[in-house]
């Protein structure tokens, strides 16, 4: 049985059925979540997509930080559950303080639209293990509120405790996009940073749209190897709960 | 009692304010000279229905700090409009 993860839908989510496909593409059983909802549907990981929660009214991802649904985010997250939110979704998680960070608006002041590449500076983790050797790979962006920002001493210590798990870099040669003014740096992004995980692993987020790159015929299948990592690290611990549920039992 | 309190939130010292650099950006076209170091927040204005001061002002600064503002990033300052006894303002 494929195991099965929920896509969480607030009003204002559009990017919710690229999501859906992406995880049927990765051969998951998509479970839509309604932000009115307060239980997730036993499912083994969320996906927050993209879109503009609640109108991204006073700041992005804020009101939506408030939704019964991502009450039940933050418990499931608390637990170890696997989250992955994608731009609207990344916002998201860092105004509920589940992803370190904020997301400012673009340095160039513009809402950016296009093609970027972005390299996972970790290949070890749950949403990333599945992506082989360091290397661009190419998904959009479609953000007006995407420029990473932490303090420096924050910025420090995501580094040296792992947590940068995606930059912007060249897409040719692979390279760290600088900051402003770089093409690869779509909004600015300080130390090129596109997306973070959580010290404990199991919640990340990422500006760029990998659920929109999963299939050739989208322009890119660069995406996959995101959306797998996640989809099959979710289908390993459900399995390990539930051998230690049957060997509990025993 | 009712009071009717302001929110102003404002990006914090040090913080990139992309919003604040295009307007200091403008001013060259109004011919304008003299002018820096732009800063653009934002303003909440609301009424708080309580039985004292003190509980209204407590459910303000919940508010200002938990959702209008983001700590991270903004700073923000609470003044009285109208419905107090005294002018209270404080900064955060």
């Amino acid at each position: 049985m494929s195991v099965r993860i929920g896509v969480v839908i607030f009003p204002g989510s559009n990017r919710d059925v690229d999501a859906l496909n992406a995880l049927d593409v990765s051969g998951a059983q998509a479970v839509p979540l309604w932000h009115e909802q307060a239980s997730l549907d036993s499912v083994a990981g969320v996906l927050i997509p993209g879109g503009f929660a609640y109108g991204d009214y006073l700041r992005a991802g804020v009101i939506a930080r408030f939704s019964p649904i991502m009450r039940a985010v933050a418990g499931f997250a608390a637990d170890g559950g696997l989250v992955l939110g994608i731009c609207n979704g990344f916002q998201v998680l860092t105004e509920a303080h589940l992803l370190p960070g904020a997301l400012l608006r673009n340095r160039g002041l513009r809402f950016v639209s296009r093609e970027v590449a972005i390299a996972a500076e970790r290949t070890d983790t749950a949403f990333s293990h599945r992506l082989g050797e360091r290397r661009p790979l190419r998904m959009p962006v479609a953000h007006g509120e995407g420029c990473f920002f932490a303090d420096e001493a924050t910025l420090d210590q995501l580094e040296a405790d792992g947590q940068v798990l995606f930059r912007y870099v060249d897409p040719a040669t692979g390279a760290t996009a600088g900051g402003e003014g770089d093409a690869a740096n779509p909004n600015g992004s300080l130390r090129g940073i596109a997306g973070v995980i959580n010290r404990d692993g199991n919640v990340a987020g990422l500006m760029p749209h990998p659920e929109t790159a999963v299939e050739t015929i989208l322009g890119s299948a660069d995406g996959l190897g995101i959306i797998s990592s996640f989809v099959t690290s979710a289908a390993e611990r459900e399995q390990a709960a539930g051998a230690a549920l049957v060997s509990a039992a025993r | 009692m009712e009071i009717r309190f302001a929110v102003n939130v404002r990006p914090k010292p040090g913080i990139l304010d992309p919003q604040g650099r295009a307007v200091e950006g403008s001013l060259g076209h109004l011919g304008i000279s003299g002018v820096g170091e732009v800063r653009v927040g934002r303003r909440i204005e609301l009424t708080v229905t309580a039985d004292d001061e003190a509980s209204a002002r407590a459910v303000v600064d919940r508010l200002a700090a938990e959702l209008l503002s983001n700590p991270l990033i903004e700073a923000y300052d609470v003044e009285v409009l109208e419905g107090a006894s005294s002018l209270m303002s404080t900064r955060a």
